[in-house]
């Protein structure tokens, strides 16, 4: 829709050049965006050995998209919601004990996207891009969707910086934090609001099933060259915007699907960061 | 010290305090009093309701029965048992100094010195031995300014000097800060030396008092057995000197002679720990040094 406007505010010749400008520069803004909080916000799952937990909540997302499509409601309202719900259904089930948490994750995991497929599949009313929800698709990026990454983006930084230290000490000792008179559970349920905020506005750019690895190899690349906690946040998010750069001119190149295009470039960066620690290393292991 | 102590106004007191969780009581009936400047041990065998009682004190768990009062604006510094930290998370020293407060530098330095370990400022902790980590989490916990020290085993993983030498360095800081101890230990030995008062748990309060009364006490044999004999001994021999392997004695000042000393106190604790607590900073130095 907002492409035609544009069509029409260009002179002829330059129409195609313009109307790629526009959805590329949004797509690029966007994965800007989402990569400089996916980066922070993924040390902490690094740390928290919480990736499974991650991937979780990403693949709650479909049913969240099939939710959300089922009563007409905000597609980035929806996924929020069911992958909070996600959440909190988990963090009551841990509380019994009854089964490991390895194994409610794999349950919860995979029968939400199952769910999600398949409510989706019936759904024969409504036409939906499959493929672009799973693994991302930069065309799909409305201004809208932009305007989500943005103010979406800073609510979810400032809501981290702000709940940074209860966090960081629960990450290092829960008990500590407790005694000392933080409440490191009270930030851990934060936390887990923020992550499902972030996968409902990165879905689209990356797809569901990605998501995950937005937030994990950034934040792990950037364990090579951080010293403290604060460093490895804010590394983590410029290699992430490195990726998301990379990833989009490759997928722009290559026509291939913007989210794994994303996860290769993080991927490729990953592999470089190893290389100069493997030389020092090296050279360490030389002297007596 | 102690007599200040008992007309200081406590920091924490339980009376009657117990906890219920799943259909039993993890420990009930709990009378207990910190003032500033005491230490207070908690001893008892594995699920006695060491850690419950102390979680009681430090405000994270309710009694379900009896009551827990703290001052007005407590500060608690918490030692924990052991810290796993993943080695995905960077952490130096001096940051994890700041963990759960804004520290300024010279606090982060001074806590770090009076601990023993002023040089590992700028260490990764994943690089730490577990003595050295053990200090560090003492030092993190003193810079926070804290009214009550609570201790969680604070030795374990530590070798038997290392241990005296932690203890011993809790006590330098008690005098030196003023704070309030709370201590767990499950060991008898190095404790009973370093404490005020014992609190002897096993599910309820066994017997509670100086360290000497609960050792003489008839519950405290029968719940520690043949230990409890070993820790009278050691009592009673631990404040100023130590009994090396081979027959030889290391006074407090480092030296080392044939004998005990007439003049050494096995028995007059005042004098002894005046004593004790100046050699024990000479060697927590020595030790941070090497």
């Amino acid at each position: 829709m907002t492409k035609g406007m544009i069509i029409q505010a260009q002179p002829g010749g330059l129409m195609e050049v313009a109307m790629l400008d526009d959805f590329f520069t949004r797509a690029l803004l966007a994965g800007i965006g989402v990569a400089a909080v996916a980066g922070p916000l993924g040390c902490f799952i690094v740390w928290r050995r919480m990736a499974y937990f991650g991937d979780t909540m990403a693949h709650s997302a479909l049913l969240g998209v099939a939710v959300s499509l089922l009563l007409s409601l905000n597609l980035t309202a929806g996924v929020f919601a069911v992958a909070a719900l996600v959440s909190a259904a988990l963090i009551i089930l841990q509380r019994r004990r009854a089964l490991s948490s390895d194994s409610l994750l794999g349950i919860l995991s995979h029968s939400t996207l199952a769910l999600g497929l398949v409510m989706v599949a019936a759904m024969s009313w409504v036409r939906i891009d499959l493929m672009g929800l799973l693994f991302g698709d930069i065309l799909a990026v409305s201004k809208l969707d932009l305007a989500m990454v943005y103010g979406g983006g800073v609510l979810v930084l400032a809501a981290l910086i702000y709940l940074w230290r209860p966090l960081l000490a629960g990450t290092v000792s829960e008990e500590v934090a407790e005694a000392e008179g933080l409440s490191p559970r009270v930030s851990q349920f934060a936390f887990m609001l923020l992550m499902a905020a972030v996968i409902a506005i990165a879905m689209r750019i990356v797809g569901v099933l990605l998501i995950t690895s937005l937030l994990i190899i950034p934040a792990a690349t950037a364990r090579r060259f951080a010293a403290t906690p604060e460093q490895m946040a804010v590394m983590a998010a410029f290699v992430g915007i490195l990726a998301a750069v990379g990833g989009l001119f490759g997928s722009l190149n290559y026509d291939t699907p913007s989210g794994p295009s994303i996860v290769v470039a993080a991927l490729v960066i990953f592999l470089i960061s190893m290389a100069p620690l493997r030389n020092r290393a090296l050279k360490g292991g030389q002297k007596p | 010290m102690l007599d200040a102590s008992r007309t200081a106004a406590p920091l924490v007191s339980l009376s009657g305090a117990g906890v219920f969780r799943n259909g039993r009581w993890l420990v009930r009936g709990v009378d207990m009093t910190i003032r500033p400047g005491e230490i207070v041990t908690l001893i008892g065998p594995n699920g006695s309701g060491k850690s419950t009682t102390a979680r009681m004190a430090t405000g994270i768990l309710k009694p379900d029965e009896g009551s827990v009062s703290q001052r007005a604006a407590l500060r608690i510094g918490y030692v924990p048992q052991r810290l796993a930290i993943d080695r995905s998370l960077p952490l130096s020293v001096s940051r994890l100094m700041r963990l759960t407060g804004p520290t300024p530098h010279e606090k982060i330095h001074t806590s770090l010195a009076a601990a023993g370990v002023a040089h590992l400022e700028n260490a990764q902790v994943h690089d730490l031995s577990g003595g050295e980590f053990q200090r560090v989490l003492l030092a993190r916990a003193i810079a926070q300014e804290p009214d009550l020290l609570v201790l969680d085993e604070p030795v374990q993983g530590v070798d038997f000097n290392g241990e005296v030498a932690m203890y011993e360095l809790i006590g330098i800081i008690r005098d030196r800060v003023g704070c309030g101890v709370l201590l767990i230990s499950h060991d008898l030995h190095v404790v009973m030396a370093a404490t005020d008062t014992v609190i002897c748990l096993n599910g309820h309060v066994c017997c509670s008092g100086s360290p000497e009364n609960v050792a003489a006490s008839e519950e405290y044999r029968s719940l520690f057995g043949a230990r409890a004999a070993e820790a009278v001994a050691f009592y009673r021999h631990q404040h100023d000197h130590t009994h090396l392997p081979d027959g030889r004695v290391k006074h407090a000042d480092g030296s080392i002679t044939e004998h005990c000393h007439p003049e050494d106190g096995h028995h007059d604790h005042g004098h002894d720990q005046g004593h004790d607590h100046s050699g024990a900073a000479g060697r927590a130095n020595g030790g941070g040094h090497a």
